[in-house]
């Protein structure tokens, strides 16, 4: 009985759920406008209420999945009974209604979290935190409730089986990569509200990005890590071997990272130095609406292609309304509140807060770039001027240039000081990092590939000169004083995550233009027996077999590899599977992974007479390239830990409440400061 | 006041981006291949799924209005959409079939287990026709007149109510 009724209990957990945000979102809004205590006290309690049901109706939607209820139109559409649990669980997320189910699921977690870990914010400060947060959640449970309710039935008769999940999402990569870039995505909702706040309650001093900076942090750093699997994904499940490709949805993913990056380093400025308030406060508005953008575009299908997603055309104009009266809304705060954007600068301009505001004007030309780019054929169009599609060409040739750029300003930044910096200083500083970057980077090409390689000395030069100043930079610190590792110890964890994070960038910029250079690649024909060469390497074909798996049946090959006419070193199975349900075919590509190079095979068509068309691939560095961004979330993440962050606990537990306002000002002395 | 009005910026070219999103929305992506309407059916010449001998061209359209109906024995699609194609048949509207990228026994055993309301159906194995007909994926429907000009395109699955709302409409604005 009650397991009949769970979609209908997942429905009704979704409508309180609703309601809750709809309460947080007004009554601590006006609580904080009229200074009513008990008003603004209703946003903690509402934060985690919301939560709670919300993690009901997920729950509900599992459960239909796992039980295979094929009653619910969502689980007849995404699941098979023959479908592994592990799949049916994940299976949620793999459609427009369960992610957005999921969107506003984390919005709630990341609520109810903001909501714990800020017991020593000013009370109205929090009301209007949360408050903010509540009407972003409301506008997206509508969204889910009105437009793309999950729970529908198929009733009075259901089907005796699903669809089956496209077998495209059938994968580990896509059970994790979806949720890490929604945590992003909704991530940034946070540092949003704060500022947001900051603006309704007219105090935009430094405290509010120190209490921002930690959220900003962790939602940057998921994103990362959301983008990186995203771009794995590709890799080894497309069966091309590509790892970016410009398309509209990567473009929408790239967007808020690009400003989050910038915003990173513009909350520093406003945090240490209180200047860039305004922009700060901007910035913080546009890497939210950038991720509601992100969805837009994803969710409605202006840019993605017909048969995916255009079924609703009210779906669209709804996260358009939901887009644009979020930031809308935003904006005409932000022009009527915000600071007065003052001309007096307050620093030289060789200072680390000039090459903050260069690093930000880059970051976010960078981000107009691929705005640019992800719209234009959507322009175009409006304008009745065609259709085209902008592809990597486009993106390269203004992408590359700009992270050069950047990199040239990376280079420079941590070594230098807030408000003034002797330029002499700073070259004796940099000169020997110059000189071994532009030594190694030229030569390292000669040495790898034989000869000289332009755009790959470009990319090692750039990466060096990143790396180099900060490894400076660390020795320096080391001798400071006692012995080096206790210096390197005092060093703070907010450096620690700068050091990270740049090294993260250093380490895929080398993937990239490694892999870019000297990929390898040979599409062949080959029978049983047969063996072809590729990179030094020889792929021999020894064994073409069926196999059969829980949904999918498989054309399956052995390839023994070896090197140099040596014997075996390994051996690589690639498949080619067809999906019963759906009777979609996909390529299981073979990879053989290493931090130098991968080798990648991938089964193309059966060509009759016994032999296959194999697509053979060289992929040097290629793991460099999400290294890089695994080291760079994980700058970001210890970058959290940063004591001063967790100072106002302790001065809580001393004085009880009243003037935190002071505790915050008074900010320790970082090494890195 | 003159620096206030600064602040204004983000929010006025955030507007015109609503609006260009906007329009975007409004744009039928269906709508695409609108170039392909009131132009002659293109050229092809292909054998049929019954008869590999056989071969058709385009006067196969000449003389009465016909429904042209893509689809394949691997489009899941396809399969709930042919009830609506007998219900077409069964209102005598001339339906010809494009067998799109599939073989010969797995399109028989389609018609087979799913009935058949074609008054042909072209092979087209290699997707050759599909390709002058800009098709992006299968099942997709185009409406030529007696003069064998295409007078209308239908993407994706026709529903029930697409049948009497939409399609027969179209067909006797043409008859």
């Amino acid at each position: 009985m009650l397991i009949e009724m769970i979609p209908e209990l997942g429905h009704f957990a979704l409508v309180l759920a609703l309601l809750m945000a709809l309460v947080q979102a007004v009554v601590p809004l006006a609580g904080a406008a009229t200074r009513r205590p008990l008003w603004m006290a209703f946003a903690r309690p509402m934060a985690a209420g919301q939560l709670f049901f919300l993690l009901v109706a997920y729950a509900c939607l599992t459960a239909s999945y796992l039980l295979d209820d094929f009653s619910v139109a969502n689980v007849a559409n995404n699941s098979n009974s023959l479908l592994p649990w592990y799949y049916k669980a994940s299976a949620v997320w793999g459609n427009h209604e369960g992610s957005v189910l999921l969107w506003s699921l984390m919005l709630g977690a990341w609520g109810f979290a903001a909501s714990c870990f800020s017991r020593d914010l000013p009370s109205d400060m929090l009301a209007r935190v949360l408050g903010v947060m509540g009407l972003v959640s409301a506008g997206f449970l509508t969204f889910v409730l009105v437009t793309s309710n999950p729970f529908t039935r198929l009733l009075p008769t259901p089907p005796q089986d699903g669809a089956d999940l496209n077998p495209l999402l059938q994968d580990f990569g896509l059970i994790i990569h979806p949720p890490m870039l929604y945590m992003g995505y909704v991530g940034f909702s946070v540092v949003f509200a704060f500022a947001i706040a900051a603006l309704l309650g007219g105090r935009l001093d430094a405290a509010w990005t120190r209490w921002a900076r930690p959220w900003t942090n962790v939602a940057w750093a998921f994103l990362t890590v959301g983008i990186a699997l995203g771009s794995w994904w590709a890799y080894y499940e497309l069966g091309w071997g590509g790892w970016w490709f410009w398309d509209p949805v990567e473009n929408a993913s790239l967007l808020p990272w690009l400003a989050g990056t910038a915003l990173i380093h513009s909350l520093a400025v406003t945090e240490k130095r209180g200047s860039f308030k305004s922009w700060t406060v901007l910035l913080a508005i546009t890497t939210f609406s950038l991720s509601l953008l992100g969805t837009f575009l994803v969710r409605s299908g202006v840019l993605t292609s017909v048969h995916a997603f255009a079924n609703d055309p009210s779906r669209g104009m709804f996260i358009l309304a939901l887009l644009g009266i979020t930031v809308g809304a935003s904006l005409f705060v932000f022009a009527l509140r915000a600071p007065r954007v003052s001309h007096a600068v307050s620093f030289s301009w060789l200072s680390r807060d000039a090459l903050l505001l260069v690093n930000n004007i880059l970051l976010v030309i960078m981000t107009v770039t691929v705005l640019l780019g992800t719209l234009y054929p959507l322009v175009l169009d409006a304008m009745d001027l065609g259709k085209i599609s902008v592809g990597p060409p486009y993106f390269n040739a203004l992408f590359v240039p700009l992270t050069v750029i950047l990199c040239v300003f990376m280079g420079l930044g941590p070594l230098s000081r807030w408000k003034a910096m002797p330029g002499r200083e700073m070259a004796r500083r940099l000169a020997l990092s110059g000189a071994l970057a532009l030594t190694i980077g030229l030569l390292a090409p000669l040495v790898y590939g034989g000869e000289w390689n332009l755009w790959v000395s470009l990319g090692l030069v750039a990466a060096l000169w990143v790396v180099l100043p900060l490894v400076r930079d660390l020795i320096d610190k080391s001798r400071r004083s006692g012995s080096p590792v206790a210096a390197l110890k005092r060093l703070s964890p907010a450096y620690w995550g700068m050091v990270l994070g740049h090294l993260g960038l250093a380490v895929t910029i080398v993937g990239v233009t490694v892999v870019s250079n000297y990929n390898v690649e040979r599409n062949v024909r080959l029978a049983v027996g047969e063996s072809a060469s590729v990179a030094g390497y020889d792929f021999t074909l020894t064994e073409l077999g069926q196999q059969r798996g829980p949904n999918y049946m498989a054309d399956t090959a052995t390839i023994a590899v070896s090197r140099g006419g040596e014997e075996r070193l390994f051996t690589m199975h690639p498949e080619k599977r067809l999906y019963i349900a759906r009777g979609m075919p996909m390529t299981q590509v073979a990879l053989r992974p290493g931090l130098l190079r991968d080798l990648y095979v991938a089964m193309g068509e059966e060509l009759g007479d016994g032999s296959w068309a194999l697509r053979i691939q060289y992929k040097p560095f290629v793991r460099w390239l999400w290294l890089g961004a695994l080291l760079m979330a994980a700058g970001g993440l210890v970058a959290v830990v940063d004591r001063r962050y967790r100072r106002r606990v302790k001065a809580r537990s001393g004085q009880s409440s009243g003037d935190q306002g002071a505790a915050h000002l008074s900010a320790p002395r970082e090494a890195s400061a | 006041m003159k620096r206030r009005l600064l602040l204004v910026i983000p929010l006025l070219v955030f507007i015109g981006l609503a609006g260009l999103l906007y329009r975007g929305l409004s744009l039928d992506p269906s709508a695409r291949d609108s170039a392909l309407l009131a132009r002659d059916f293109p050229a092809f010449s292909l054998s049929s799924l019954e008869n590999p001998e056989a071969s058709y061209d385009a006067s196969l359209f000449k003389g009465e209005v016909t429904l042209v109906n893509v689809w394949g024995e691997w489009c899941p699609t396809c399969k709930q959409e042919m009830p609506q194609l007998l219900d077409l048949a069964d209102r005598g509207v001339r339906l010809v079939g494009v067998d799109y990228k599939d073989s010969r026994e797995k399109g028989r055993a389609f018609l087979e287990e799913f009935g058949n309301p074609f008054e042909v159906n072209l092979f087209d194995p290699e997707g050759e026709l599909g390709f002058e007909l800009g098709v992006y994926g299968a099942p997709e429907t185009f409406l030529v007149d007696a003069n064998g000009v295409i007078r209308y395109h239908h993407t994706g699955y026709i529903t029930p109510e697409d049948v009497t709302e939409t399609i027969m409409p179209e067909v006797r604005k043409w008859q």
